[in-house]
């Protein structure tokens, strides 16, 4: 568990380093992020080689921001059982042909699952990408910034710092648990039980001392981070590029009319 | 700021489950004091500290801290003149990284982000944690955390420090270095602690509680040499006024 919270923290330490992608200003990133993600989600479920241009984007960000592709890749497994869960299920309602590739025959449910995972892989690296260029804490300030309500940006925030300190204590009380079971090392669902009733407890204990320790100096209900953001010429360029990669992706069918410009693919595309 | 800083005159409290913590105790501290308070779990000494605060409410009696009473009217009055640092660091350091954490009191008090940003910088650098200003908390030693927390209250430039046991989670090293900081503060310091040695480095006078009254008031020396008094109120000597255990010598 404290490894995996390790490799969760690790994200903020890539966004410390100097790349032309950390330095831009993080409201840029995270409108570009948001616009990406709001795109990506519009699309339906047969629409994966309108997709594909959209790879382009957490590509451009990696590079700008030289993250290296395996704790990228690392945490996009951590979170693909889900979403393979989902999309397993797909060819199984829908088994009508939808496309024909080189004499294969696609169903409309493999398209779906492999749109479903598409529309993961793009979203949740652009959203790790931005926290890796940025910083989960910048990205908090930039929220507020943008008008996300304070609620919303104060407990995220303290999600994250805290996140580390339950994560160690769970860590201590399985630890606890093992030393004393030899033969279960691993608890059993009554133990699992009594032992996350004894973290909540544990935690409502600390957050009452935090919020004393936060009134003692002075909190009033929000979060003031000194971070100074401005808008630079090089901001203004990403987020024109970024726009306009999305625009065009939303309004055209570019592998389509790449494909009819090489003469190899129908002007309409696989739809 | 008034003569007499601190003073708590016949304070009762009883915890939301009916615990009693302190039943009538009474003390006042004088501007520039170092003053440790000593007892044994349950004593109150943590309960006083809270009170001092503002973060609870005497049932009965009177707090005051400078010219003011402690009541929720005037915390804004008494949070700029007392800062507090808790047990547990991280109950201290909430924020992304230290220079937000150090930076967050200042900012509170509507200072200018200029002077925000001195006065972090001034009170890191007074606790010797200048270079660990970018780190973010979880990634900080015990000593580290405990001097970040210090720095934390240091920057909103109180009248009156106050610690609840803050040698607790540190190693010789840390300890020692955090005794000669609190050694160089000229702040009135009141120090809720077990560790009895730290207490007779940095203050110059102790307060035991027992039961949540006060057992005894004087200066260090003579109170902590009271073995009788101590064990009442079930305490041990500091290691350096305990007879040697093999030859009986000293103490």
């Amino acid at each position: 568990m404290h490894a995996t919270l390790t490799r969760l923290g690790s994200l903020d330490d890539l966004a410390a380093r100097d790349t032309p992608a950390a330095r831009l200003d993080p409201r840029a990133k995270v409108i570009a992020t948001l616009g990406f993600v709001a795109v990506v989600a519009s699309f339906g479920r047969h629409d994966l080689l309108r997709l594909t241009p959209l790879l382009a984007y957490p590509l451009a960000l990696a590079a700008l921001g030289d993250v290296p592709l395996r704790p990228l890749l690392l945490r996009l497994a951590l979170a693909a059982p889900f979403v393979i869960g989902v999309a397993a299920f797909e060819p199984l309602l829908d088994r009508s042909p939808a496309l024909s590739l080189g004499g294969w025959e696609v169903s409309g449910g493999a398209l779906s699952s492999a749109t479903i995972l598409l529309k993961f892989l793009l979203s949740l690296s652009a959203a790790l990408l931005l926290v890796a260029t940025t910083g989960f804490d910048a990205v908090c300030v930039a929220l507020r910034r943008l008008g996300a309500p304070r609620a919303l940006t104060t407990q995220l925030l303290l999600t994250f710092r805290y996140l580390f300190v339950l994560g160690e204590e769970a860590a201590r009380a399985l630890r606890a648990h093992a030393l004393r079971s030899p033969d279960h090392p691993r608890p059993t669902l009554r133990a699992a039980g009594t032992l996350l009733g004894h973290l909540l407890v544990r935690s409502l204990a600390r957050a009452e001392r935090v919020h004393a320790a936060m009134r003692c100096r002075g909190f009033a209900g929000d979060l003031r981070l000194l971070r100074s953001f401005r808008l630079r010429p090089a901001d203004l360029a990403f987020l024109a590029a970024a726009a306009a990669l999305l625009v065009a992706a939303r309004a055209a069918d570019l592998p389509a009319l790449l494909g009819a410009a090489l003469g190899a693919l129908p002007a309409g595309g696989f739809r | 700021m008034s003569h007499h800083l601190v003073s708590l005159a016949d304070v009762h409290f009883r915890y939301p489950d009916g615990t009693p913590a302190l039943r009538g105790a009474s003390f006042t501290l004088h501007h520039g004091e170092s003053v440790g308070l000593v007892g044994a779990n349950g004593a109150g000494k943590s309960t006083v500290l809270l009170l001092l605060a503002g973060v609870i409410f005497a049932e009965r009696g009177s707090v005051r801290v400078g010219d003011w009473p402690v009541t929720p009217a005037t915390l804004a009055h008494v949070r700029r003149a007392l800062g507090m640092v808790f047990q547990d660091p991280d109950d201290q350091l909430f924020l992304p990284t230290v220079e937000d954490d150090v930076a967050f009191g200042p900012a509170n008090l509507g200072l200018p982000p200029e002077e925000v940003r001195e006065r972090a910088e001034a009170a890191l650098t007074r606790v010797g944690a200048l270079h660990l200003r970018r780190r973010p908390p979880h990634r900080l030693s015990g000593g580290e955390k405990r001097a970040v927390a210090i720095a934390t209250v240091l920057a909103m430039r109180p009248d009156i420090l106050v610690m609840d046991e803050p040698s607790s989670h540190l190693d010789p090293a840390g300890r020692r270095a955090l005794i000669d900081q609190l050694r160089a503060f000229e702040h009135t310091k009141i120090v809720a602690s077990h560790d009895l040695d730290l207490v007779q480095d940095v203050c110059r006078r102790t307060i035991v509680l027992d039961g949540g009254t006060v057992a005894a008031d004087g200066p260090t020396g003579e109170v902590l040499a009271g073995r009788d008094l101590l064990s009442r109120a079930r305490l041990e000597p500091p290691l350096r006024v305990q007879a040697c255990p093999r030859c009986g010598s000293g103490g």
